[in-house]
């Protein structure tokens, strides 16, 4: 198969960039997207060009590096998915394909199309965790969960971490990516006794980050790769405001 | 110089070790922890519960990893599980048969000291990750499930979807950040290790290279740790993440630290097939599709290029549940590896190339309906369609073996410490606990074993004895170190040359995979040992690296890793040729019974092999120390899958 490209260059954070023309010519229908962008940036290499910088690590959908706007949709046209499980089957031959960068603030490019997201790592910093000191943990069959609340939880785990729902939401927020650890850990009794600081601190943290707030599109939702579900945003302002109240000493 | 290897392994009855080690450790008071800084690089299973866990206890750590959060390391894409005693399905497993289980799975190739604790300290792991908040699988009384997998005649695997490794690692990275928002751990992502500093016969720092501004920086502490993961992308295809390499442990190497077994890889039998050349990773289908999956080729090569369909049951070969009636399609990992790659051989392999066997879930799908078969095993149906554009339901996956994991890596003692002190080493880096085959859902085990249980008592009683001894980042070893690495970058890209980076690479791949992969003998051994240094040669007059080294540049990035590649490629084979036995991973084809069963060679080669760095190349090749391995608890029986 063949393609026409257009693909952001942008050599560093401070630096202008822009969309310029490149060719993939015969294509396997069976290589991902990133595989055909390997094979462009050994031609450019071969003729003495920088190569795209791009980033990616399992390739498999699963560690979240992989970011990229796909003609306009984050992580492309194949959802649920991440980037790296694109295919070029799901292209025309021809087709022309545009590849960006995720584009917000909280985001800064450093090159190309790889940005900064350690925002989101400083959310989970704020308080995305459970204080279990290793070694002090009691047996762990001495709490039983119920089966429909570990999964629920599990669907929210699932979160990659990718900020592809803050790239795809117009007010750039990163409420998808909170909700899903707020509800993960509050749906289990461990995460119980930390339950009211912990919502607190991160929607402190995701607001200082300057991600947007939410006004229910749902553009998050449908480009998630792990399919978490809105539903947890509802969750996530319910857990705020219970915890407001339980702080306002409103009890 | 080296003298003889002392694996430090206390004395006692097994199950006494330690405890009786622990109670007898040198201990650092809580006062004093903060004084001394601990090194971590990696950040993965191993190294994110060792930085979380050494910041609880108050130790100053600092912790590197190369991806741009420590959430992303490579353990975040294992699926199927994690192995621990607790014998909850009553089923008769216990810490012994754990043990017995992983130094049998092992080919008794490890230490049985080292073994037990693993198996010890599994209970204690499920407790910690449960108290995280770590999502397993449940039943419907709320109890923990467990599974039955790789093989396993118990049901003690715990596991979260098929995602046991993401939901493991981000408890153990919210514990990390937990530390890091408390300012006992310092985290320096996108910041690569190039080089170990030794000062005075002790590791007390390294050299770093920041991956997005190029800056290189010295860093001094008290003890470092490695926990850099494998090496499985020496074969440029693998089920690895395409970060994973061996810098880190290859450069410790150079400086004096041990390489054990090399040469033992792990080939996982069920990944998608490669589809062309293009194919920069492989991924893996868990094993636990084998529980359901049944595994065939066509009897006929003549049948090879027919639509599955078109071959009646009659003309099918079913050749693992043929040649091992009791284990069946559930036979070890390097069992079905070889299997599969014999039939291929044969000329009986099926799709691209001929490198694929079917597993087919037709027949449990009669007998359990589909949906059971999408409750199960539905995102892994969805993965394969996606890669291949196939449905599972309809028509058989198509599997091939794939390099996986590496059971080699720097020799330690029981204290996880290396032969230079101060250096300890943790997770898939080490060699330490899966002999020359590991057992399904052991990594992950091994991993947070090191991390929350084992390095916290090991590491203080090394620390005890080093008050005042971090040494400045000016002395003169720091700055030799430093120009070194600088000097290896400037050389790389002066190279500037004709040849991309993954075309050299994916020559040394192919090449390895012919003759160190899953079967090896001499005569292709040798050859590989011959053709290694003309790859090299063509990397360092050839390559092209564009660029400079001030700037986010991932192509010298990884041309850093595939030099090591190069080098260490040279190591593995020698080892997999001086290994004149079969056993567990490496299967030497001049070692084996009629039925193609591995054959070992206990009276020779029941040690461990650690290699000492004497210079690159034929010419100052490394030499070989042998840590014997003894045996006072299991017999060491051959193993019989049939
Ligand atoms: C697809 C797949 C599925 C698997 N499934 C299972 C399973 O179900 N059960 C099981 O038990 N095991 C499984 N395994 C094996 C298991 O996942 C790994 O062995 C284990 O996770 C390794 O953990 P680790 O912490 O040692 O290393 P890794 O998770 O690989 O972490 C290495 C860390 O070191 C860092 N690093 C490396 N080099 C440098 C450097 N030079 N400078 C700075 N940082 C560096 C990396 O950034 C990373 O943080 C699977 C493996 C694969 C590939
Ligand atoms: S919620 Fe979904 S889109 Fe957002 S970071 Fe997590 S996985 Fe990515
Ligand atoms: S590269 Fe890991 S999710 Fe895409």
């Amino acid at each position: 198969m063949n393609f026409k490209l257009q693909i952001w260059r942008q050599k560093d954070r401070q630096s202008k960039g822009k969309l310029v023309d490149y060719e993939a010519r015969d294509i396997s229908p069976d290589a991902s997207l990133l595989e055909m962008l390997d094979i462009v940036n050994e031609g450019l290499l071969l003729k003495g060009e920088t190569p795209i910088a791009f980033d990616s690590d399992c390739r498999e959908g699963i560690c979240g590096t992989c970011s990229l706007n796909v003609n306009g949709e984050a992580h492309g046209c194949d959802h649920p998915g991440a980037v790296c499980e694109l295919y070029m089957r799901r292209f025309r031959d021809g087709q022309k394909i545009i590849i960006e960068p995720f584009r917000l603030r909280s985001f800064p490019i450093v090159k190309d199309l790889v940005v900064d997201r350690s925002a989101l790592d400083r959310i989970v910093q704020a308080g995305g965790f459970v204080s279990a000191r290793a070694g002090s943990a009691p047996e762990a069959n001495s709490i039983l969960i119920p089966k429909q609340d570990a999964d629920l939880s599990m669907e929210a785990a699932a979160c990659i971490g990718c900020g592809a729902c803050a790239a795809a939401c117009p007010n750039a927020s990163a409420m998808l990516f909170t909700a899903a650890k707020v509800s993960h850990l509050s749906l289990l009794p461990q995460g119980n006794p930390e339950r009211t600081s912990r919502v607190l601190k991160m929607v402190n943290a995701m607001d200082a980050e300057g991600f947007g707030n939410c006004t229910n599109t749902y553009e998050c939702e449908a480009v998630c790769p792990a399919e978490i579900s809105a539903s947890f945003i509802a969750k996530l302002n319910r857990e705020y405001i219970r915890a407001n109240w339980h702080t306002s000493g409103a009890e | 110089m080296i003298g003889t290897l002392d694996s430090r392994v206390p004395s006692g009855p097994l199950a006494q070790k330690w405890q009786s080690h622990r109670d007898h450790s040198r201990l650092v008071s809580p006062n004093n922890r903060r004084k001394f800084e601990v090194i971590i690089v990696g950040s993965g299973l191993a190294g994110g519960s060792a930085a979380a866990t050494l910041g609880e206890l108050g130790y100053r750590v600092k912790c590197f990893c190369f991806q741009d959060s420590p959430r992303r390391a490579h353990s975040i894409a294992a699926q199927g599980g994690i192995n621990a005693a607790k014998n909850y399905q009553n089923d008769g497993d216990s810490v012994y048969r754990l043990f017995y289980d992983t130094i049998k799975g092992g080919d008794f190739r490890s230490r049985e000291a080292n073994v037990y604790r693993l198996a010890e300290v599994s209970n204690l792991i499920i407790d910690q990750c449960v108290e995280q908040g770590v999502p397993f699988a449940r039943e419907y009384g709320g109890l923990l499930a467990n599974r039955s997998f790789g093989g396993a005649q118990v049901s003690r695997t715990f596991y979260a979807r098929g995602q046991t490794g993401q939901q493991l690692l981000l408890g153990c990275y919210q514990a990390l950040c937990r530390q890091i928002a408390a300012g006992t751990v310092q985290m320096f992502p996108q910041t690569e290790m190039l080089d170990l500093v030794i000062v005075d016969d002790h590791a007390k720092g390294i050299i770093t290279r920041d991956l997005r501004t190029g800056k290189i920086d010295k860093y001094a502490a008290d003890a470092v740790v490695l926990a850099t993961g494998g090496y499985g992308n020496v074969f440029y295809l693998s089920t690895n993440a395409r970060g994973c390499n061996v810098t880190a442990t290859y450069r410790a190497y150079k400086k004096g630290a041990l390489f054990a077994n090399p040469c033992f890889t792990q080939i996982h039998p069920t990944c998608i097939p490669q589809s062309g050349d293009y194919q920069s990773k492989l991924t893996l289908m868990s094993e636990s599709l084998r529980n359901d999956g049944r595994v065939w080729v066509p009897k006929r090569k003549e049948d090879c290029g027919k639509s599955p369909k078109e071959i009646p049951e009659a003309t099918r070969d079913y050749y693992l549940e043929r040649k091992y009636p009791s284990y069946g399609n559930l036979a070890p990992r390097d069992v079905s590896s070889r299997s599969a790659k014999e039939v291929c051989d044969e000329g009986r392999g099926v799709g691209p190339g001929g490198r694929g066997v079917y597993l087919d879930f037709a027949e449990a799908i009669k007998r359990l309906g589909e949906n059971t078969i999408r409750e199960r095993y539905g995102n892994l149906f969805e993965i394969y369609d996606k890669i291949t554009g196939e449905d599972a339901y309809q028509t058989p996956m198509r599997i091939y073996p794939a390099v996986h994991y590496t059971m080699g890596g720097l020799w330690v003692d029981y204290n996880l410490m290396s032969n230079i002190p101060g250096l300890h080493v943790i997770g898939e880096a080490n060699f330490s606990d899966h002999g020359a085959n590991r057992l399904g859902a052991s990594a992950l085990m091994q991993g947070l074993a090191d991390g929350y249980f084992v390095l916290p008592y090991t590491l203080p009683n090394y620390l005890a004895g080093q008050t005042g001894k971090r040494p400045s980042v000016d002395h003169p070893e720091f700055k030799k170190a430093e120009s070194d690495v600088r000097a290896k970058i400037d050389r790389l890209l002066r190279v500037n040359g004709k040849r991309s980076l993954d075309s050299i690479h994916r020559e040394l791949g192919t090449l390895l995979w012919d003759k160190c992969g899953m079967a090896r003998n001499a005569n292709g051994l040798r050859e590989a040992l011959g053709k290694i240094p003309e790859l090299r040669e063509e990397f360092w007059n050839n390559v092209r690296i564009p660029g400079n080294s001030a700037d986010f540049n991932q192509s010298l990035e990884r041309a850093g890793r595939v030099a090591d590649f190069l080098d260490f490629a040279e190591l593995m084979c020698l080892d997999a040729l001086e290994r004149d036995e079969s056993c567990g991973g490496h299967f030497r084809e001049e070692h084996q019974t009629p039925e193609g069963e591995a054959v070992r060679d206990d009276d020779k080669f029941a040690s461990v092999f650690a290699w000492e760095f004497q210079g690159n190349g034929q010419i100052a090749a490394p030499k070989l120390h042998r840590e014997p391995l003894h045996f006072e608890t299991v017999h060491l029986t051959q193993r019989s899958y049939k």
